[in-house]
């Protein structure tokens, strides 16, 4: 099965990396964009009988390691 | 003082660590590696330096955390074993629990490399009590990410309970943001755990310890906790 982890930054947690790529697509003149904040994508193959044990795993997987749950949150999407 | 200093791939102040536990408490440390299980026996002081560990990948600190030295670290902070994670080690202590919050990307976005002014908030510590409160320390600092960020609930306790020790301030000690270089909350350079034996902060306290490195302010730091373990004996 494959599945995906987004990663993203809680609302109200600054990020200055976001806030950087949004300058740098103003001073592109990309216009029209009123904010950016920054996450990241895990694409994963795994081994499972059913959804639901996948499901299982990467919830596991994100927790222990991922994302920090301090200050980010996690979403999975099992593909196929 | 019985000290172990921890490594991790990418960790490369671990020598800086050994030179100055070695200079002011007269006893080289045992260098402990990131896949060992077990501490030491009779281990006073867990040091956990700075670097880059795992290249700073998915997170600063985040993987390093996970190692299997660090179950040993938890069980000996558990106990009151006083821990001082500086820098990487900071990130690290976070990532692994053993303190609150989380170090984020510098506000402005680069690397600092210099010396700062830190006030030292409170003396009643064993890493602390060879300072005065209220004094000022100049100690260097080299992070990108060195922004210390918690929610207002963790920052509330952590004030309250006075677990604030280090903050950069201006070398008269006014906390001012000027003085703030890494956009840190309540420009928090270092802060302790609930039960005060487990200390996190960025700057480098050991590399501010000879009469070579211009400045040994950073040896309050290390006479302190060598007097702790002195007195407690």
């Amino acid at each position: 099965m494959r599945a995906r982890v987004t990663v993203t930054l809680k609302s109200g947690i600054l990020d200055p990396q976001g806030k950087a790529i949004e300058g740098a697509l103003k001073s592109l003149g990309v216009s029209g964009v009123a904010s950016v904040r920054q996450g990241k994508v895990f694409d994963i193959e795994i081994e499972a009988a059913d959804r639901a044990g996948a499901e299982a795993v990467l919830k596991g997987a994100a927790e222990k390691l991922l994302a920090n749950t301090v200050i980010e949150n996690y979403r999975i999407e099992l593909t196929r | 003082m019985k000290s172990a200093v921890l490594v991790f791939p990418g960790i490369n102040r671990e020598r800086d660590m050994a030179r100055a536990l070695t200079l002011v408490a007269g006893r080289a440390p045992t260098i402990v590696w990131h896949a060992d299980s077990k501490l030491p026996t009779g281990t006073d002081l867990v040091v956990i330096p700075g670097g880059f560990s795992y290249g700073d990948y998915l997170r600063c600190g985040a993987i390093a955390a996970r190692a299997p030295i660090m179950d040993a670290v938890r069980a000996f902070a558990t106990e009151g074993g006083l821990v001082l994670a500086v820098c990487n080690g900071f990130q690290i202590a976070c990532e692994a629990g053993l303190l609150p919050g989380v170090l984020m990307r510098n506000a402005q976005l680069r690397f600092i490399c210099r010396d700062v002014y830190l006030r030292v908030e409170r003396s009643d510590t064993p890493f602390t009590r060879g300072y005065n409160a209220g004094q000022v320390i100049r100690v260097p600092v080299a992070h990108g990410e060195g922004n210390y960020i918690a929610d207002g609930e963790t920052i509330a306790r952590l004030e309250g309970e006075g677990r604030v020790v280090f903050r950069y301030s201006s070398p008269d000690g006014i906390v001012d943001p000027n003085w703030n270089h890494n956009g840190a909350m309540n420009a928090i350079a270092g802060i302790i755990n609930e039960r005060g034996n487990v200390l996190g902060m960025m700057p480098h306290p050991e590399n501010h310890v000879e009469a070579l490195m211009g400045c040994t302010d950073g040896r309050g730091l290390f006479a302190g906790l060598l007097d702790h373990f002195k007195r407690a004996a």
